[in-house]
């Protein structure tokens, strides 16, 4: 058991999340960063479905209960294991009563806790991603008891580190296809959004990223038609709004761009002021 | 019937088919018969989804070449559909439609310059389509409200309306699965879960399917929800051919 002294800010249990059940209206959800959750499941050896916990912008304070090994990836928050200092992209073992905690951000926006085996909260509808009204909480509480496995057969350090290139910390290029009403822009239109640098907004969360920046249109709206994370929808105001991993399956705003993958884990990352430009692939 | 659909990559593992841009349950039957084959012909990997006039067919392989996706689609729209390969069921909805719940009953009422029960009829008469199931989880996008119970959502949003919620935006009429914000006016309540995580299958209805409210009272309201928290209560259904 892993017990939560803080929660940090918008911690939650996330996998890869829900598949198969978007026709019932069910969001994936899912971790925001897969780059960063991936590196950490893959160097403790767990399967990359592995439950990770997420952070965003200030880091949780946990008390293991047990022994394991854990990794942190994503942003640098500053880890420290019992207020030593520790690594990212690093496994570490903790035992029993060892204390998990974070410093101020370095870079980044969103962190990641990885445990051996994974986080091992209730499964609905096959994925263990935190989502309101799918499982219990929607976020971790405090003096919550997450349960993990007890790895009672780690005897040493091993070490096992990755030297990770982060510089998609900092990246302003977010790749993307032309969203199906693409062409119904302007040329102007166009170019002003693959030309121009956007900022986000602080209307930015797991749901949808708000860009600061107008684009200014006269679309018409669509007949309510089927959406993913990375869509990037444009409002009869102008708002250019870009889904995340919590968004609805379905929207009637035109659809004029979609986020690669790739820019789905960089977006992540980015929070209220940082500058973005639309790269068509 | 067949529709000319377009294609389009929608993201590195997903391609939209769009048909005419209209709210028609020919189209819907057809998108319908469309997944269904598609279902049935790529079994692994696969998730279809649909909305009012588009599918999008996500696969979750690791890597995807989506162009001979798109001809493998269009010999598959080609070969022609089976409308029969859809199974239909029309479902009997029970609502409560007192003044307890159905808040602005009395308010739409006035602006339509009718009385309530007439209201109560009008929303009781029809058969709805399900066209699809989006913007909560297991909210239903409902097509078939009389002309006469159209009403403007309201201009400021409720923060928090009730779980099961009857209510009216615009041209549509839908339940509440979950306690969500909300600017629709609201008619009244239904006891019945519509988004259920406990069960495999969560939502009792699926798009084509059909449904029909009708007018219970608040003890009869109470019974069903007691049935219900006992895992005893049936939804009265019966085999749909819309």
């Amino acid at each position: 058991m892993v017990k939560v002294l803080q929660t940090g800010f918008f911690t939650s249990v996330q996998d890869l999340g829900r598949f198969g059940y978007q026709q019932y209206g069910v969001p994936y959800a899912g971790v925001m960063d897969e780059r960063a959750a991936l590196i950490a499941n893959l160097l403790l050896g767990n399967a990359k479905n592995n439950a990770v916990l997420e952070f965003t912008m200030t880091g949780p304070k946990l008390q293991f209960l047990c022994t394991t090994k854990i990794c942190i990836s994503g942003g640098d928050f500053q880890p420290k294991l019992n207020s030593i200092p520790i690594n990212n992209n690093s496994t570490i073992v903790v035992k029993k009563d060892d204390i998990l905690s974070f410093g101020v951000k370095k870079s980044g926006f969103r962190g990641y806790i990885a445990v051996l085996g994974g986080f091992l909260t209730d499964v609905v509808m096959k994925s263990r991603s935190m989502f309101k009204n799918v499982t219990q909480h929607k976020t971790i509480q405090k003096n919550l008891l997450l349960p993990i496995k007890n790895a009672v057969t780690i005897e040493k350090q091993s070490n096992a580190s990755l030297a990770v290139n982060n510089v998609y910390l900092e990246e302003k290029i977010i790749t993307v296809h032309k969203g199906p009403e693409f062409n119904k822009l302007t040329i102007q239109q166009q170019k002003k959004l693959l030309n121009a640098v956007f900022r986000v907004s602080k209307n930015n969360s797991r749901m949808a990223y708000q860009l600061t920046e107008l684009l200014p249109n006269t679309l018409e709206p669509i007949i309510t038609s089927v959406v993913l994370p990375g869509t990037v929808q444009l409002t009869p105001s102008g708002q250019l709004i870009i889904l995340m991993k919590d968004c609805q399956t379905t929207g009637g705003y035109p659809r004029v761009l979609q986020l690669t993958n790739t820019a789905l884990h960089t977006l992540a990352q980015k929070f209220t002021g940082d500058e973005l430009v639309f790269e068509v692939i | 019937m067949s529709f000319k659909l377009t294609y389009k990559i929608y993201s590195e593992h997903s391609i939209l088919v769009e048909w005419n841009p209209v709210i028609d349950k020919d189209v819907l039957n057809d998108i319908l018969a469309f997944k269904t084959k598609i279902e049935a012909t790529i079994t692994t990997n696969v998730q279809v989804t649909t909305a009012y006039n588009s599918l999008l067919v996500i696969f979750n392989d690791f890597k995807v070449d989506l162009s001979a996706k798109v001809t493998l689609l269009k010999d598959l729209y080609a070969e022609g559909l089976s409308a029969a390969s859809v199974i239909k069921t029309l479902f009997k909805i029970p609502v409560c439609y007192d003044a307890d719940f159905g808040i602005d009953l009395e308010f739409v009422a006035q602006e339509k310059g009718v009385s309530i029960s007439k209201i109560i009829q009008q929303h009781t008469a029809p058969i709805y389509t399900v066209y699809f199931i989006g913007f909560l989880p297991g909210f239903l996008y409902l097509g078939g409200l009389p002309e006469e119970l159209i009403m403007p959502r309201k201009a400021t949003p409720r923060l928090r309306i009730k779980k099961g919620a009857v209510a009216i935006g615009g041209n549509q009429t839908g339940v509440y699965p979950v306690e969500s914000p909300g600017g629709w006016n609201i008619i009244g309540n239904s006891p019945l879960p519509f988004f259920d995580v406990t069960k495999d299958v969560p939502c009792f209805a699926k798009p084509g399917d059909a449904i029909q409210f009708y007018s219970v009272t608040k003890k009869k309201y109470d019974d069903i929800k007691t049935l219900i928290n006992a895992n005893v209560f049936q939804i009265e259904s019966e085999d749909y051919n819309g």
